[in-house]
């Protein structure tokens, strides 16, 4: 069993008892340990099944790499599904269980799918969609559904806080190892501004537990004396529990800080995104250590050794009393010694490798440790925990020359540097004999802004392992790669174990421990054609899962290597993409949820629509009422209302919204002739003139109403949402085509509070609250003028877009809610209320005005819509004529747009198309039309529309089809467009 | 003559920095050739000078603030806009220039403390060691742009009225107590 | 994510402050245009894997346009400058060719 030592462990404290549950088993740990430290000492070495056959998994690392030990943590509101257990900090209280278990882990009847292997085989999702059909959908993807899959996504929102902090410096350094704190403290001495970012919550990396001597002093006490050294610099930032995510371009780089995790709810964040942009970036990452193939190299109880070090030193953890360390490397006697230290036994060192020297294997031979050269493992024995291992030679096919009694296997493959972080932006790698891995090539570095290299690896990720050499090499902190560092391999390529391990025993080793990836599928994908190593990834889901294949990526694709025949270098890597390990949707989101997920705009009165039955409907940022409720109505009763009163007493709008650009300047009204279509320049002062603008192809962008302020300026509305867009394109010719006109714009549409007054008894209104002259003669049709009402400065237009005696008021913001409620009140013997967008709506379309974005969608000219009246015909130039002279657009065939009364008088659905005769070569209804708005018109008592209909305007009342949801067609009348007051009596009165 | 309301009414927020809404202040949108020689003289009558790029003059209560080559803001008492803008508009007649009353288009808030840097850290892509005295920034604050500068202890800074609400919302997130950025 | 700095304003611009507006140099052809030289304006786009010529706009800041010479592939910048030029500055071209002497011209 594993347990806890009496003795040792230099992260674990052992006067603090943490208390915690896993899959509902209460536990004790220490401060300190990890959950999988804590776990191990419990003898829970079961902590999980495989994604696909639903094997029995346990721990297998220490760190971000585990494939294995991944949790449920939490519960509610703050459950975290596939978290690893190896890199979650213990605490009192934490709540864990397992995944991929049903009904319970110590009994899983998916475990039946271990036993159907040889039928799931390596592709065999991508076998099952081809054929037969139905056996996909019906037979396989709902058992494996059921069956497979990783943790459950949490169902309520999560109750934790997140937040973005950008932050900038001269030299990022990623990883707290005696390689990133040598960096740093070159760095910092010479004055630059340095962030040093740590995944753990510990620096020192690997050589404070492998007991490394550095510069002539212990590991442990050099560290501690950087670590103080860079805390008395003001240049230098050091942030632990910080994990590089991902390296972007031009110096970007996203590191997630779990700033709470292991205090939860003690009122900080639980994580921060850090947004870091770096002049250069050093990557101090490590290496990460590799299993080895050989059968049965995933049952719990197989660990990597140098984490069976790490569990031993660092939190005095035994993984059992007998460990058999099996290696192709030097680095794994490591372990073994370390065990024997801690009073623990090691039956065997199995060392793949015929000849064996050097240091570390003559200490372990002193140290009375059987060492066996050119052995290895033909078969772990046990189910759920290993009971012990046969011994074979490599070089043989897995005879069994002894049973060797365990309860743990320290495995060591080798190292692969993490080169994730120099490859996300382009980094590109080289395979090194020596060490039997890739390493960062110098010669092909990411490239910044200026062309220089962006990032330096330095340590282990640069493949350098000795600690003598990486303190003295990881000093370059100017983008200078160093390239004479002397790299330390003792290490055989030994990818498959025994080399010629039969078929039995390679389909029973683990590559990819999470999804379930064998030696054997790996073998198959290259019989069954597949050669370059992005396709085989796919196919067998190598390196696909959450883990993104750190541990054995490299296995998988020497074995396909030597499938193929080639060299590793020649199959190459799978692309290497950001994040480093998976970073949680709620540090990505950040602050960006709730009430300020987006910026809400509010008009200056939204708080009394808000407090008046407002039901809001969006239009871009902004927030429009929809209609204003009543009593129990209905929205569609609401709007019936809103329109009736409006047509025959009085009718409110916010219409704040509206964009308004002022354009002024000498050239001004030359500018405005190129932007509409229609002549702007000619308008007298004092007077407004509806206007359109298209882009440069033609079609319609937007419309509004244009006042000529004074001789030099205009005051251009856009549509509401199109303000900000249109003084983008303004100023995109002004700054970039006619640099040299004299026209300055302004955007205030914010300035103003603007409200439409409108309905019979608009006059009225503004007469009894008093000021200036608002009479038809002082103040006619298209017309505006400058005063006050009621004691407010105000800019009032004569415009209409809803066919009735209507005025349009500005008045500077910060009185717009006081303007509002004098209307209301004053207004209130008029009848006076409020109306919403979908009023505003029916009532311009009872009138037949075009409305952007529905009418138009980027495709539809002026022409289609009847609006050549608008368009000048003496104008010499303007945006988007000589696209409207295409053929295409001028083709008589094009629909135009048209009105349409149903015979039935009900409302034609929206998105409805006129059908025609016959069908299309897809075999779909022709059509000769579609509709572009349809309401219920309370004025006519029937629903009418307008559409867009092939030869339309020279169709007057013929019948057209249009098409329903249900299938079915209903009868509907070509009409002009303007179905009330087409003589203008109202609006001009 | 009615009184001004700002966008939010002076709401306030106290975490580990203090955020006001303040104003309303008087704010002028100034267009014209920042070397015309009538520019100079105009603001020299106001007190102020024409601004270095990317820098704010202020003097008592009013400032003159380097929006863009053709472009300064000008910040005075609410009051006085009217009759600067009459001013302005005299002063520059012979030059091409505009000028626009944005008094309420605008919100600003001041965000307070030893801590206020870090509020605009979490929201803004800048560099705050490198600003200079008196630099004004345009950028973004999360989502919406924003214009600010340092003054005082912490910030002033500068958004569209109609988003007042959630600037509020996410300077008040960013100030929360237990968010402050300290050491490893 | 990249930074370019504003010729305006000087500020090294982080890309979500600026807004992009596709391809520099453009020459724009009104009416009386043949159909050849409108689709040239409107449709007929560069997409090289090298030296690019860009319009962008510091929309977050100052509001101005600016042009910026870039390679798309390893995203180097070799400068920016204002909009209001009818080619890149000589001294830029001269850099890039140094750069990439292959570089066969803005045209």
């Amino acid at each position: 069993m594993s347990t806890r030592l009496a003795t040792g462990g230099r992260l674990i404290d052992r006067s603090t008892r943490a208390e915690f549950t896993f899959n509902g088993k209460r536990m004790i740990g220490h401060a300190g340990d990890t959950l999988a430290s804590a776990l191990l000492a419990n003898d829970q070495m079961l902590v999980g099944r495989s994604f696909k056959y639903h094997r029995p998994r346990g721990i297998i690392a220490a760190g971000p790499e585990e494939p294995n030990a991944l949790v449920n943590l939490g519960r509610g509101d703050r459950v975290e599904p596939n978290q690893r257990a190896t890199t979650t900090e213990l605490f009192a209280g934490l709540e864990s269980s397992s995944q991929n278990h049903w009904p319970s882990l110590e009994f899983d009847v998916g475990v039946v799918n271990n036993s159907l292997a040889r039928f799931l085989p390596g592709g065999f999702y991508y076998k099952t969609f081809i054929h037969p059909r139905a056996a996909w959908k019906h037979l396989f993807e709902p058992i494996i559904r059921q069956s497979a899959g990783l943790g459950p996504a949490p169902k309520e929102g999560d109750a934790d806080r997140y937040e973005h902090v950008y932050a900038f410096c001269d030299l990022l350094i990623i990883g707290g190892g005696i390689a990133g704190l040598q960096a740093a403290l070159t760095a910092g001495q010479a004055g630059k501004r340095v962030m040093l970012l740590e995944q753990t919550a510990h620096w020192g990396g690997r050589a404070v537990v492998d007991g490394d001597t550095v510069e002539d002093e212990a590991a442990e006490d050099w560290v501690k004396s950087a670590v103080d050294a860079l805390k008395t610099m003001k240049n230098v930032t050091l942030r632990t529990r910080c994990m590089g995510a991902g390296v972007y371009d031009h110096g970007y780089v996203l590191a997630n800080e779990r700033v709470a995790d292991h205090t939860p709810m003690d009122g900080r964040p639980k994580q921060r995104l850090w947004r870091i942009r770096a002049g250069h970036i050093i990557t101090a990452t490590g290496a990460i250590e590799r299993p080895l193939s050989f059968a049965g190299n995933d049952i719990p109880g197989v660990m990597l050794a140098a984490s069976v070090r790490d569990y031993v030193v660092n939190f005095a953890v035994s993984p059992g009393d007998r460990t058999v360390v099996v290696t192709n490397n030097d680095d794994a006697y490591l372990t073994a010694i370390a065990l024997v230290e801690a009073g623990l036994s090691v039956p065997v060192i199995l060392d793949a490798r015929a000849d064996v020297t050097g240091d570390l294997p003559a200490r372990a031979r002193a140290m009375g440790i059987r060492v066996e050269a050119g052995r290895g493992i033909a078969k772990v024995k046990g189910g759920k925990r290993v009971t012990g291992v046969q011994v074979c030679l490599q070089a043989g096919e897995g005879a069994v020359m002894e049973d060797i009694a365990c309860e743990a296997v320290a495995m060591s493959g080798g190292w692969s540097p993490v080169v994730h972080l120099w490859s996300h932006c382009g980094g590109k790698l080289t395979w090194s004999d020596t060490l039997s891995a890739f390493i960062p090539d110098p010669a092909r570095p990411p490239l910044n802004h200026d062309g220089a290299a962006m990032v330096t690896c330095v340590g282990a990720a640069a493949g350098i392992y000795d600690p003598a050499e990486i303190v003295r090499t990881a000093v370059h902190t100017d983008g200078i790669q160093e390239t004479d560092a002397k790299q330390t391999g003792n290490i055989a390529p030994i990818w498959v174990m025994p080399q010629g391990a039969p078929i039995a025993l390679r389909s029973k080793m683990w590559l990819d421990y999470q999804n379930d990836v064998k030696v054997s599928d790996v073998q198959l994908a290259a019989r069954e054609g597949y050669e370059s190593v992005e396709h085989t990834k796919r196919y067998t889901t190598l390196g696909m899962a959450t883990d993104q294949g750190k541990l054995s990526n490299i296995n998988g694709l020497a074995v396909l290597s030597q499938a193929l025949n080639m060299d590793i270098p020649q199959v190459g890597t799978t692309t290497f993409r950001p994040p480093y390990t998976p970073v949680t949707i709620g540090a990505l989101a950040g602050e960006a949820r709730g009430d300020v997920f987006q910026p809400l705009r509010r008009t200056p009165l939204h708080e009394w629509h808000d407090k008046s039955g407002a039901y809001w409907e969006p239009v871009g940022h902004w927030r429009r009422p929809y209609c204003y409720t009543r009593g129990a109505e209905t929205h569609a009763e609401s709007v019936v209302r809103e329109v009736n009163n409006t047509r025959e007493n009085l009718g409110l709008l916010d219409a704040s919204t509206l964009g308004k650009i002022i354009v002024k300047g000498p050239d001004a009204g030359r500018f405005l002739d190129m932007l509409y279509t229609n002549m702007m320049s000619n308008l007298a002062v004092g007077k407004c003139r509806y206007g359109l603008m298209c882009n440069e192809q033609g079609f319609l962008s937007d419309d509004g109403v244009v006042a000529r302020i004074d001789e030099d300026t205009w005051l251009c509305h856009t549509t509401s949402g199109g303000a900000d867009r249109i003084h983008g394109w303004m100023e995109d010719w002004l700054q970039c085509e006619w640099w040299d006109w004299k026209v300055y714009t302004a955007n205030v549409t914010e300035q103003y509070a603007q409200i439409a007054v409108v309905g019979p008894n608009a006059r009225k209104l503004l007469e009894k609250i008093g000021g200036m002259d608002v009479s038809k003669e002082a103040l006619p049709f298209m017309q505006f003028a400058d005063g006050t009402l009621g004691g407010f400065p105000v800019r009032a237009y004569r415009i209409s877009f809803s066919g009735e005696l209507s005025y349009e008021i500005a008045v500077p913001a910060s009185m717009g809610a006081s303007f509002w409620e004098l209307l209301h009140a004053e207004g209130a013997a008029f009848g006076a209320m409020p109306y919403g967008t979908e009023c505003l709506h029916v009532l311009r379309a009872e009138k037949g005005f075009i409305m952007i974005g529905d009418e138009t969608d980027g495709t539809v000219t002026p022409l289609d819509l009847g609006l050549a009246w608008a368009v000048s015909k003496k104008k010499a130039d303007f945006l988007g004529k000589r696209g409207m002279d295409r053929n295409y657009l001028s083709d008589p065939d094009r629909w135009q747009l048209v009105g349409l009364e149903t015979l039935d008088g009900s409302v034609i659905p929206d998105g409805s198309y006129a059908v025609a005769a016959g069908s299309n070569e897809n075999g779909q209804r022709n059509t000769e039309g579609r509709v572009t708005s349809t309401y219920y018109s309370p004025t006519l008592k029937r629903g009418i529309a307008m559409g867009l209909v092939k030869h339309g305007p020279k169709r007057m009342g013929e019948v057209v089809e249009m098409n329903k949801i249900d299938g079915s067609t209903v009868q509907a009348r070509i009409v002009d467009p303007v179905f009330f007051d087409k003589a203008g009596d109202k609006q001009n009165a | 003559m009615h009184d001004p309301v700002s966008a939010l009414n002076g709401q306030t927020f106290d975490g580990f920095a203090k955020i006001r809404e303040i104003g309303p202040l008087g704010m002028i949108t100034l267009r014209c050739d920042l070397a015309e020689k009538p520019l100079a003289a105009a603001l020299k009558k106001l007190g102020l000078s024409v601004p270095a790029p990317r820098r704010i003059v202020q003097k008592d209560g009013w400032s003159a603030g380097w929006m863009s080559p053709d472009e300064l803001l000008i910040i005075l008492p609410y009051a006085q806009v009217t009759d600067t803008l009459e001013t302005l508009r005299n002063a520059l007649a012979k030059i091409h220039f505009l000028v626009a009353d944005v008094s309420d288009a605008r919100a600003v808030f001041r965000i307070e403390g030893d801590k206020a840097g870090q509020v605009l850290a979490k929201l803004c892509p800048v560099d705050l060691t490198t600003m200079e005295p008196n630099e004004l920034r345009r950028t973004r604050a999360a989502q919406v742009a924003a214009a600010f500068w340092a003054e005082g202890n912490g910030y002033t800074l500068v958004s569209f009225r109609s988003v007042a609400g959630y600037v509020m919302g996410v300077l008040s997130l960013s100030a929360t107590n237990g968010s402050e950025l300290t050491g490893a | 994510m990249l930074t370019l700095q504003c010729p305006y304003c000087g500020v090294q611009a982080d890309e979500t402050e600026l807004s992009p507006g596709y391809e520099a140099h453009l020459k724009r052809y009104g009416p009386d245009s043949t159909p050849e030289e409108f689709e040239s304006y409107m449709f007929a786009r560069k997409n090289p894997k090298g030296v690019h010529f860009e319009r962008w706009r510091h929309a977050y800041g100052c509001g101005k346009w600016f042009l910026a010479a870039r390679d798309t592939n390893t995203l180097e910048v070799f400068g920016t400058y204002p909009a209001q030029s009818t080619e890149p500055p000589a001294d830029l071209q001269a850099k890039i060719k140094q750069k990439r002497p292959d570089w066969e011209g803005y045209k």
